[in-house]
């Protein structure tokens, strides 16, 4: 049972040649085996939103996922965004509007956001707050995310 | 690792899928979009020892106009994929209502048409819809072919459906609207996106004299499946659709046609009491439409 596929993902443009058992989840893999640990996991049922990573393109859940699924597509994790010298405008956004406390939800709020602000670039506060009910935070009661989101999309505008 | 170890199984194709499922019966379970699947598995509820992914068969996913006015929806079609259809949204517009109201986009970008048919939870926004459209399902086999299934009757009880453990669900043909009719599509959950405490949808549909005539009203999240509201029902049959009639068949369906258990997010008689305030609302909306308002 326990037999390992070998499997070729691209995440953030390496690509990574690895053998997995089936039951691997996407998150795990992202964490334990490439290191890539800005990937959070939260409630591991797809509920929190915290490993929330793009897939093709899209968001998905990474603890909903197995690796090897992902084996010939593309995954776009919280690394890619930016780096401390060089921030997202949705990182510079968080950090302006105190849209982070603890920042365990944080990765995977950006990892929703940056395909939300593509298609909504001009979001209204129910659109936003529709695009985040899927990300739970437990420390900044949502207003703060909301006004940075409402900042990125301005930074991202202009 | 959170899930139990199985095997894995990815065909490329829908005779190869239905070949593994005739072998493994019972063993297998198919992998469609995975987003109640895996949570299933972490949580070690499904321990399936085969696990058929059927992600890789590209044939399973499209929409596309049917003949009769419809549209026909291949199973393995992105929830996120009908919810932006143009098709989907001018001839099925409950459906496109009702798919945003569907889990958060992450788990639409993933989820499929055919699993969210397929697992049959009670409280899935597509399961009501479909037997208030009167949705088919197109069902194969590896030994016995292919066969049709309307909603009414594969809907059989919690998470379970008409569904073999050799068969595979392959594509959902949604007729279209009948003539002089409307919908409403309504529920109320206690956060955005999350599962419905209740749901309605209804199809309201008149006679040339502006009577009800075939008025179906479907909830959801009120039983071990989606439960139609036949006393309801019995009640608008050709009354014109006046308030009064109105809250007299939303009162019957909350008293006589449904059964509603109390849960952890509400109680039995919060429940009853959704059915009669959903039910009045939406029938009215959807005599509205079918009025052409």
């Amino acid at each position: 049972m326990n037999i390992e596929y070998p499997i070729s993902v691209t995440v953030n443009g390496t690509r990574y040649d690895r053998d997995v058992e089936p039951r691997l989840l996407l998150s795990d893999f992202l964490r334990h085996d490439l290191g890539l640990t800005g990937t959070h996991v939260g409630c591991e049922h797809g509920v929190c939103g915290a490993c929330t990573v793009l897939f093709n393109g899209q968001p998905v859940r990474s603890c909903l996922m197995f690796a090897v699924q992902a084996d010939g597509q593309e995954v776009t994790t919280v690394e890619a965004l930016g780096t401390p010298d060089d921030l997202h405008p949705i990182q510079e956004a968080f950090l302006e509007a105190h849209g982070a406390q603890c920042g365990y939800c944080t990765p995977g709020f950006f990892m929703t956001l940056v395909p939300f602000l593509e298609e909504n670039p001009d979001p209204t506060e129910e659109e936003i707050r529709e695009a985040i009910a899927g990300n739970l935070c437990r420390c900044t009661g949502y207003q703060h995310i909301v006004d940075a989101v409402k900042l990125a999309a301005a930074k991202l505008g202009s | 690792m959170k899930p139990a170890a199985f095997e894995y199984l990815a065909p490329t194709t829908t005779e190869e899928a239905l070949a593994r499922l005739a072998e493994h019966g019972w063993a297998a379970k198919v992998l469609a979009g995975g987003q109640s699947l895996v949570p299933m598995m972490n949580f070690r509820l499904a321990q399936p020892s085969v696990l058929v992914d059927i992600n890789r068969i590209a044939d399973l996913a499209y929409i596309e106009p049917a003949r009769d006015g419809g549209v026909r929806i291949g199973a393995m079609t992105r929830q996120a994929q009908v919810e932006r259809d143009p098709t989907v949204a001018s001839r099925l517009p409950m459906i496109h209502e009702a798919m945003p109201k569907i889990a958060y986009p992450a788990v639409r970008s993933r989820g499929t048409i055919g699993g969210t048919i397929a697992h049959a939870d009670p409280s899935a926004e597509l399961v009501g819809a479909s037997v208030a459209l009167r949705a088919r399902f197109r069902i194969g086999s590896r030994d016995r072919g292919e066969r049709w299934v309307p909603a009414e009757e594969f809907f059989v009880g919690l998470f379970t459906t008409a569904l073999e453990p050799d068969e595979l669900l392959l594509e959902v043909h949604v007729p279209p609207m009948p003539a002089h009719s409307g919908w409403a599509f309504l529920e109320v959950a206690r956060r955005h996106h999350d599962f419905a405490l209740v749901g309605v949808a209804a199809v309201a549909a008149l006679d040339s004299k502006g009577r009800s005539d075939g008025t179906r009203l479907v909830f959801f999240s009120v039983g071990e499946g989606p439960v139609e509201a036949h006393a309801a029902a019995a009640v608008l049959q050709g009354q014109v659709p006046t308030p009064e009639v109105i809250r007299e068949a939303a009162e019957t369906a909350g008293d006589a046609d449904v059964d509603p258990q109390s849960d952890i997010n509400a109680s039995a008689a919060y429940r009853r009491h959704l059915v009669k305030v959903l039910g009045q609302r939406a029938l009215a909306q959807a005599f509205l439409r079918a009025q052409g308002g």
